[in-house]
């Protein structure tokens, strides 16, 4: 009996001082904070009410999407909810109003089939182009441009293909694909322009990233899949090799293509129930654009200097208040 | 903890020295033909090798794949009138309500009030108090010790959030499971049809199923809930029907003779008599629930799975850290509750349990003061909101930093190690398996299962295998089939040395012990990006992947089964004067052969089950299908196909492996089994 007595006691008055420690002594009482939410409340708040942002998962997406999450829920008092999810689920969300807006779509022609008025169920539209241009190709790092310049021309590439070999690519160089979120024509690119190659898929942006940054600091040969804008490019200025240049129609059929990557416009995609309801929003959201550098320094913030991505965000509209007043018309 | 195995000889099914002389024999002679074969196999390859091999590029499909992705368009195009549909979202809706209701008790400010109904100090009062009366007063410590590592690393919110989906899916997989494990344990046909879907349920790679349970079930919440339960429910499933069916035919008999009703036998003999076997099912539910977390994620579930894949979108190892090494600081504290809690029961069930007065006193004390803190933490924002600390920052960075200055070091020498295993070892017999016209490959590999494991083996390995050829991806499956058999036989090599070394050497064993509990709880998202940084996008990178998650479940299995073999048996051979590397081969590995071939037949499936993360990392092949069919729905039937096809080799490994050594079944509780998070698939009646 005593000894228990004895040892809760001390366990007591540990845990005491431990609170103490811990809460820092903040003070402060909930009730009045409570009374001041509740007549916030009643005097009627923002006509935004909840705003669905879907996340997609790369820093750029994510340096638009919080972005423009800040301003509606600074200027417009929203109740922004970010979801993190892969392009293809956000989708699938329009149509249960669990997604309101995708805020960077790199072209999906198949979930435009399936969502979009003209031939699917009309749950999601285009809500024009966010400004931002992606630029997507054959990139090598930068050291590799700089020692060997005529390796930007695709025709050089079977000169140096042995120097790309690797334990994977069976006697050939190797090409290292992308993160399969990514619309690709590579394997098909290899074949009809006869390259000596071979391609490997990284299977995610993180491994992509890393090859490349190691091969950069190594002096090692690797070229593959990449994209701008990208937050990475400002680490490691990725060189892009030219391929035959993209006409209209040359990426038609998946097995015939051997030309580049067209220079893509990034849009906008919503849902249509959210673009028709009165939530002040939607004219934030249809007035919203940026350029390539504005995006590549947010996501330099979240990246490279590890804030969070909404200090990210707040940074550049403090820094830019004038571009943002014209998304708020 | 030492009182776990003292106080249960728990009924091991591979016991060492179980198998008869004639086994041996048959043993050492299954070489000779299996060599035979193997020379056939590369005589035939070499004039064949190169044809009909079914290779098909990495974005390319099939009309079949195009089928069974039709099949889910027409499911997404019917959603607003599918009844099913229907019925699932009204479910979606009940999990995401209460699942809300329960953050804002606990963590999300419960509008009007500026913070959760109860702050931190009444959550962490009310887990201690839980601790406390379930467990004992070092469970209680522990409780309280985890809760405020959560909220000083900085991840208050993300860690309760994680519990809250986690227990609710606990609660679900007891409503549904504890029914299934009834009728499995008393009915062996009804065993017979339900295991084939257990074994679906844990080998299937959640990728496949995320976009349909989406669609069934709504983003986020609701789908992370349905997501961890369908993973989560086969252990609690397998582990109690096996409790229920193991209890002793002579106590039902006797029982029985008294006439008692069916309900009577099982609410006052079987389950109760199989009580502690059921709360092992409940711990191994509860750590399988933990381990969906970052998979939850990726549909936009709650929980620290979440600021783990944040620090994967950022290449940030130290950020994806701290929050994976908090899974594993809830998995500690989840797995010895629930075993101290059971323990308990146990004593006070026998009339033990210490001075009731005490604990009254303990208990009414206890309850006053959480009552009391939770009153603080309804009162003052510091006792509600969580403070912030800059620690769990400068753990974060810390780690990061180490992890740069390790590669930058041994950077050269990994690659070296990669292009030696690569060129010497996985493109040789990858060039065998894989480039061998498909029907070699198949015959081969039948007649290797019929030497090994015998009829039955050889009718199971064709039926997967034939399977594998109808879902056209068999040049993937060949390549995937390669990586987990070399990484395999790794993972046997270090869990020898290791599994000995622990065996014989008990400090050794302490301080690896706890190393191999983290290394199979922590989300494997975690240490992707160093093993990238050591080895760059490749095969071989998915092959270190898989070991560092099958290895510590193999070696604990041979470090059991080499503790095991009876003293009385080593001192014999001392007293002859053997050496020490005598005793090791000689007498310990070879008595121990039941818990070798168990944990090879593990660390099969443990290396298959990281087939989709090696998918991420460069490996390709079926890993790769399986998150290119997450990732763009146009290629999802692609996906699927490649999902079963990981399903029939996970079978086809299974299988042999099992009819290899004659193991009747090995789905209970083993000794140390409570940390072993996946369990074997495969059928328990034999």
């Amino acid at each position: 009996m005593r000894i228990a007595r004895s040892r809760g006691a001390r366990l007591g008055a540990l845990a005491t001082v431990a609170v103490m420690a811990l809460s820092a002594c903040g003070g402060g009482s909930i009730d009045e904070q409570t009374t001041a939410n509740e007549e916030k409340a009643a005097e009627g708040g923002g006509e935004c009410g909840d705003l669905n942002m879907a996340v997609n998962p790369w820093v750029g997406y994510e340096a638009s999407a919080y972005v423009v999450g800040a301003v509606a829920e600074k200027e417009l008092g929203c109740t922004v909810n970010y979801k993190e999810l892969k392009e293809d689920v956000s989708w699938q969300g329009f149509g249960t109003g669990e997604v309101d807006v995708v805020i960077e779509d790199w072209g999906h022609p198949d979930l435009e089939k399936k969502f979009f008025a003209d031939q699917g169920d009309g749950t999601a539209e285009d809500f024009g182009p966010q400004g931002n241009v992606g630029i997507i190709g054959w990139f090598v790092p930068p050291w590799l441009a700089e020692e060997h310049p005529d390796i930007l021309d695709w025709k050089n590439l079977n000169k140096y293909a042995s120097e790309f070999e690797t334990s994977e690519s069976g006697g050939k160089g190797q090409f290292l694909g992308a993160d399969p979120s990514y619309v690709q024509f590579d394997e098909a690119i290899v074949s009809n322009l006869d390259l000596d190659f071979k391609v490997v898929f990284s299977g995610s942006e993180a491994a992509s990233i890393e090859a490349f940054r190691k091969a950069e600091e190594n002096k090692e040969w690797v070229i593959g899949y990449w994209y701008e804008p990208q937050y990475f490019n400002a680490e490691v200025a990725m060189q892009r090799v030219s391929l035959p240049p993209y006409e209209d129609g040359c990426q038609d059929d998946p097995q015939t293509v051997a030309c580049d990557y067209p220079e893509t416009e990034l849009k906008k995609i919503v849902g249509t129930d959210w673009a028709a309801s009165d939530s002040t929003a939607v004219d934030l959201v249809k007035n919203f654009t940026w350029t390539n550098e504005d995006q590549n320094v947010v996501a330099g913030y979240i990246a490279a200097d590890k804030m969070s991505p909404e200090d990210a965000a707040a940074k550049w509209i403090e820094e830019n208040q004038d571009k943002v007043d014209a998304w708020l018309g | 903890m030492s009182a776990t195995t003292s106080t249960a000889p728990t009924p091991k099914p591979v016991e060492p020295g179980a198998a008869p002389p004639v086994e041996e024999h048959t043993r050492v002679s299954r070489w000779i033909p299996a060599a035979v074969i193997l020379a056939v196999w590369v005589v035939a390859w070499y004039f064949t090798n190169g044809n009909d091999t079914l290779a098909l590029p990495g974005t390319s499909r099939t009309g079949l794949h195009d089928r069974l992705t039709e099949f889910q368009n027409d499911l997404l195009a019917g959603r607003a009138t599918n009844p099913v549909m229907q019925f699932t979202n009204a479910i979606a809706d009940a999990l995401r309500s209460a699942v809300e209701w329960l953050q804002r008790m606990v963590v999300l400010p419960n509008f009007p009030r500026p913070v959760p109904e109860i702050g931190w100090l009444g959550v962490v009062a009310i887990a201690t108090y839980v601790g406390l009366v379930v467990a004992n007063w070092r469970i209680a410590l522990l409780v309280a010790a985890s809760f405020l590592s959560f909220g000083v690393l900085g991840y208050w919110q993300d860690s309760l959030d994680l519990l809250i989906i986690t227990g609710i899916s606990v609660v679900l997989a007891v409503v549904i499971g504890i029914p299934l494990a009834v009728l499995i344990g008393t009915s062996a046909r009804a065993n017979q049809v339900v295991t084939p879907f257990l074994d679906f349920m844990q080998t299937m790679p959640t990728f496949v199923y995320l976009l349909p349970i989406v669609l069934f079930f709504g983003i986020g919440p609701s789908a992370a809930v349905v997501s961890t339960l369908i993973y989560a429910l086969p252990p609690l499933i397998r582990i109690a029907g096996f409790g229920i069916r193991e209890v002793s035919a002579t106590t039902i008999e006797a029982t029985d003779s008294a006439g008692q009703t069916y309900w009577q036998r099982l609410l006052k003999v079987q389950i109760p008599m199989a009580r502690k076997t059921i709360i092992v099912g409940l711990n191994q539910t509860t750590l399988a629930a933990l381990s969906m977390a970052t998979l939850a994620a990726f549909v936009n579930g709650p929980g620290l799975g979440k600021p783990v894949l944040d620090g994967l979108r950022i290449n940030d190892v130290g950020t994806a850290f701290v929050p994976g090494a908090l899974i594993v600081v809830m998995a500690v504290m989840l797995d010895r509750t629930t075993t101290a809690a059971s323990e308990r029961a146990e004593r006070v069930a026998r009339g033990g349990g210490g001075d009731p007065r005490v604990r009254r006193g303990l208990i009414i004390g206890g309850g006053a003061a959480t009552l009391v803190a939770v009153y603080l933490s309804r009162t003052y924002v510091g006792l509600a909101e969580f403070p912030t600390y800059s620690i769990g920052d400068t753990i974060a960075t810390a780690v990061s930093d180490g992890v740069d200055w390790f590669t930058d070091t041994f950077g050269g020498a990994t690659g070296w190690v990669k292009d030696l295993v690569t060129n010497q070892f996985l493109n040789r017999t990858q060039a065998l398996l894989a480039d061998s016209p498909w029907w070699l490959a198949f015959v081969a590999i039948a007649a290797l299962a019929f030497v090994f494991g015998g009829l039955r083996a050889l009718v199971s390995t064709a039926v997967c295998l034939a399977g594998i050829w109808y879902f056209d991806l068999w040049h993937d499956a060949m390549i995937t089939l390669n990586m987990t058999l070399v990484a395999t036989v790794l993972v046997m090599i270090l869990a020898l040395v290791f599994g000995v070394w622990m065996a014989r050497d008990r400090r050794v064993d302490l301080g690896i012990r706890p190393l191999l509990d983290a290394g199979q709880t922590i989300p494997p998202f975690v240490y992707l990006i160093p093993v990238l940084a050591l080895f760059g996008p490749s095969r071989f990178t998915a092959i270190v992947a898989g070991i560092v998650y099958a290895a510590p479940a193999a070696i604990k299995l041979v470090a059991d089964g080499v503790k095991a073999v009876s003293p009385t048996t080593i001192e014999a051979g001392r007293s002859t004067g053997q050496t020490t590397w005598q005793e090791i081969t000689k007498v310990q590995l070879p008595m121990a052969k039941g818990s070798l071939v168990l944990a090879t037949n593990q660390g099969l499936l443990y290396v298959l089950s990281m087939t989709v993360i090696g998918g991420l990392v460069g490996a390709g092949a079926l890993g790769y299908d399986v998150v290119y069919g997450f990732a763009r729905s146009e290629a999802w039937g692609k996906g699927l196909a490649a999902g079963i096809t990981i399903v029939l080799l996970g079978v086809m490994l299974d299988r042999i492996t099992r009819a290899a050594s004659d193991v009747r079944r090995d789905d209970g509780p083993g000794s140390r089994r409570p940390f072993n998070i996946r369990l074997p698939i495969g059928p328990p009646g034999a």
